[in-house]
């Protein structure tokens, strides 16, 4: 699985439903498609001690489902019945879908569950890891940084957070709305351990998440474009919501590769 | 009442390995013990109560049934969307604890009186509301629920109270008949049923007959019981240190307009936006209409019987 697949999967399963948010999902295809491709250990499985992969910008759901769908965990029908009337896939992801672990939607929610979720894996005696991809726009919730300390005071090495850094957000990009920058110095500060990478470069984001067990919940802050392989999306605030006409999908799924 | 409670949840805790208990900064002198003698499954996450109920999302994920506790404002307000998105949505066995229903802070201020948690709680299905009328039921309540799947909301008082009558508070449709009277029909929830069993002294002495009933469970709701009993009134007052939308007015209402039951319901609880009068619990709910003098000059209006007196 790759990000190009997983991307042409978004366009298309777009493009039928008449929705959008494919900027975001288009950012996170190549994380997705890393977590979904042996990152995250029993992933779609019911096995109570597999690893947790929470997608807390829940609004790219469509980008999980065709990583799930590439990974085996979810039929080509299924994928097809995407914003569908009476189908689980929604815009946002439901907890009844298997390889769901946690309904998100509403931001900032997901690194608090995770690292509930994590403290009980310890609590447990359990050695699985929880994956939580989180927005850079997410940040502006305060309850990612209850969450954020809380994971620091407990020593939580088995949760890492995959920010998908995409400048970005519904009205505007991220600095310009509510100033962030610089990241990595806010979450050291929260006592994480934070790695910075290409977050369309699979190889560095592999070796990222194979990071540490030092008492410190780790951040991997990955670079990404908004749009990401298609010319037109790229950077557009715009393409946060809009929905593609049918020269845009073909122009779009020429780009994109897969 | 708290004391009883945690006292309970100490037992359970130590024959169920999977009972927590988190707090968001709140307990002095309460969770002491459960501290001392669970310590791997006691967490005081900080003054971040939407973080508790986060948190404990994915620790009942995980297997773990945790207690999250603050007063009952923090506990059902702060962290209601982390309740309704976690433990509501995917069915858990978080539990949220609030002390202090009511007035029961008294002069700690408006922020601190839980006027509007039972109403809230009681919105979402799949939620289990327990307001119990004393510490037996406290304990009675806790021991009933605290296997279920989904999420139980229980809204304590703070000091203890023993209130005779009180049945077990759960199953739901266990409504407690206080005391027989055929004139009208008090009906109280949490910490109310003292001074509704004052007013039905008072009422005696002008030659009124009440029953006082109390509701502990408000949802599920009980509702054939509570159709029963009200058929055999033409006046009920309802009795709640809450606002009068949302909680047991509210319930009460429903049942009567959805069976059709021909009595007159008069709901008395907290109407006005606070002022920021401050003062003792006694004090307040007497301003709310909510003492034994208040709850019986409701009832003689409601009914008729006594205005000539």
């Amino acid at each position: 699985m790759n990000g190009p697949q997983v991307r042409r999967l978004v366009l298309e399963r777009c493009f039928q439903a008449g929705v959008g948010h494919i900027g975001s999902a288009l950012s996170v295809s190549d994380i997705l498609a890393v977590l979904c491709d042996g990152a995250v250990r029993g992933i779609g499985s019911d096995d109570p001690d597999r690893d947790l992969l929470i997608l807390s910008k829940g609004h790219a759901a469509v980008a999980l489902y065709a990583a799930l769908h590439l990974g085996g965990h979810l039929s080509a029908h299924q994928l097809a019945t995407y914003c569908g009337d009476g189908s689980l896939l929604g815009v946002h992801p439901e907890h009844q879908l298997p390889g769901i672990d946690f309904s998100t939607g509403s931001l900032g929610h997901g690194l608090s569950f995770g690292a509930g979720a994590a403290l009980g894996m310890k609590r447990r005696g359990v050695d699985g890891r929880v994956f939580v991809v989180v927005s850079d726009a997410e940040l502006n919730e305060g309850l990612v940084w209850e969450a954020a300390m809380f994971a620091a005071h407990q020593r939580l090495d088995n949760l890492v957070a995959v920010l998908d850094d995409n400048g970005q957000q519904a009205l505007g990009h991220t600095d310009d709305v509510l100033k962030l920058r610089p990241l990595r110095p806010r979450f050291e500060a929260a006592g994480w351990a934070v790695d910075e990478v290409d977050g369309h470069d699979p190889e560095a984001l592999r070796q990222a998440l194979h990071g540490g067990d030092d008492g410190r919940p780790r951040v991997v802050i990955a670079a990404t474009i908004a749009g990401h392989g298609v010319s037109f999306m790229e950077g557009r605030v715009s393409w946060h919501y809009l929905p593609m006409d049918a020269d845009q999908y073909a122009r779009a799924l020429a780009e994109v590769g897969g | 009442m708290r004391q009883a409670f945690f006292d309970a949840l100490a037992g359970i805790a130590e024959r169920d390995p999977r009972v927590m208990l988190l707090t968001g900064d709140l307990g002095f002198m309460v969770v002491e013990d459960f501290a001392t003698r669970f310590p791997d499954r006691f967490i005081n996450v900080g003054v971040a109560e939407a973080n508790m109920l986060g948190v404990a999302t994915g620790l009942a994920q995980q297997g773990f049934i945790p207690y999250c506790y603050s007063i009952a404002t923090f506990a059902s307000m702060r962290g209601y969307e982390q309740l309704r998105n976690g433990a509501l949505l995917h069915q858990l066995p978080v539990r949220v604890v609030g002390v202090g229903g009511g007035f029961a802070y008294g002069s700690a201020g408006t922020t601190h009186h839980a006027l509007e948690d039972l109403g809230l709680m009681r919105l979402q299905p799949g939620m289990t509301v327990l307001a119990p009328g004393d510490d037996g039921q406290a304990r009675s309540g806790l021991e009933a629920t605290y296997d279920l799947a989904g999420p139980v909301y229980h809204r304590l008082g703070k000091d203890p109270l023993r209130v005779s009558g009180l049945g077990s508070g759960y199953p739901p449709d266990d409504v407690s008949i206080l005391r027989p009277g055929g004139d009208i029909l008090l009906l109280a929830t949490g910490t109310m049923a003292p001074p509704a069993l004052a007013a039905a002294d008072l009422l005696e002495q002008s030659g009124v007959a009440a029953t006082v009933g109390h509701v502990a469970c408000l949802r599920p709701v009980p509702g054939a019981t509570l159709a029963a009993l009200l058929g055999g009134f033409q006046h009920v007052v309802t009795v709640e240190d809450h606002h009068i939308t949302g909680g047991l007015g509210s319930l009460v209402a429903e049942v009567i307009a959805e069976v059709g039951i021909p009595c007159r319901l008069s709901r008395l609880g907290a109407t006005a936006l606070p002022d920021g009068v401050t003062g003792s619990e006694a004090f307040l709910r007497s301003r709310a209409g909510l003492s034994a003098e208040g709850i019986a000059e409701r009832a003689l209006t409601v009914t008729g019987i006594g205005v000539a007196n």
